[in-house]
């Protein structure tokens, strides 16, 4: 019991530090202990290698969006003509 | 009874990021893209009542944003002149040079296939992203794309970091697995 335990936690840290390394924000330790987790892990390769495939794509779309200062901007300015439209 | 329902209020939280999308990738331009959003979604709020729930708001919203599109580039190309184009190869003559070769295609240039193939990208990230839990995709949207800092996330949503990655984690692996249905 405590066994597989460990293991679901050793995958969770895995995943955790894997997400964070998608953002740069894993330190070296941890990539290393990833790394090492990834030798024998196949459940979390797979995962990692579809992570880094996501990153990797969104990166060349070079997708754009608004940032939230302009949505506010654009939210009063539709709330008001839409107040208006109403009366 | 129209199948679909219309809700001006919604939007923006719907709809505003596929469209500015949309419009950026075929105007290049960011405050340019803005505008065209923001007159669409004024025309979309003129014209509600002809909205007649076939289609869905999206679709009907990307229609009107087309024609807006279409109405820029026309109004920019209406100044004679503008319009022209210019065939000498160097106007102030100093540099003689290989100029046949300077104007062959560069081949490390993005080809407009490449282009193509990025706007679709685009489209199709956004779509994965409509599918997401609102708070998700939020969060998704904001770390990713945006790339803004954990603690500034953190802060505008009020949710702890731990919070945070677990969202992040849930948010990437839906985003994987359906990039992976309509994508690879």
């Amino acid at each position: 019991m405590s066994k597989k335990n460990s293991i679901k936690t050793a995958c969770e840290k895995a995943n955790h530090v894997c997400d964070k390394a998608q953002y740069k924000e894993a330190s070296l330790v941890e990539k290393i202990k990833l790394n090492l987790h990834l030798l024998y892990c196949r459940a979390c390769r797979k995962y990692t290698s579809n992570n880094q495939k996501l990153t990797k794509i969104v990166k060349d779309s070079k997708v754009e969006c608004l940032n939230c200062n302009e949505k506010e901007a654009l939210e009063t300015t539709l709330t008001g003509a839409i107040k208006e439209h109403q009366n | 009874m129209p199948k679909h329902q219309i809700d001006p209020n919604k939007w923006i939280s719907l709809y505003s990021d596929y469209l500015f999308n949309f419009t950026i990738s075929r105007v290049n331009d960011r405050d340019l893209a803005k505008d065209l959003v923001q007159d669409t979604f004024f025309a979309g709020l003129k014209s509600m009542k002809n909205f007649k729930g076939e289609a869905t708001e999206r679709t009907w919203l990307v229609s009107i944003l087309k024609r807006k599109i279409i109405d820029y580039y026309r109004k920019i190309n209406s100044n004679k002149g503008k319009a022209e184009v210019r065939m000498t190869y160097n106007s102030d003559s100093e540099s003689e040079g290989d100029w046949l070769e300077e104007r062959v295609a560069d081949p490390f240039d993005k080809t407009a296939e490449d282009k193509l193939e990025n706007e679709e990208l685009g489209d199709a990230i956004y779509n994965c992203l409509g599918k997401l839990p609102k708070k998700q995709a939020e969060v998704f949207r904001m770390k990713t794309i945006e790339g803004l800092d954990t603690e500034t996330i953190c802060n505008e949503l009020n949710i702890t970091a731990s919070n945070l990655w677990v969202i992040i984690h849930r948010a990437r692996t839906a985003m994987a697995s359906c990039m992976k249905k309509n994508w690879f």
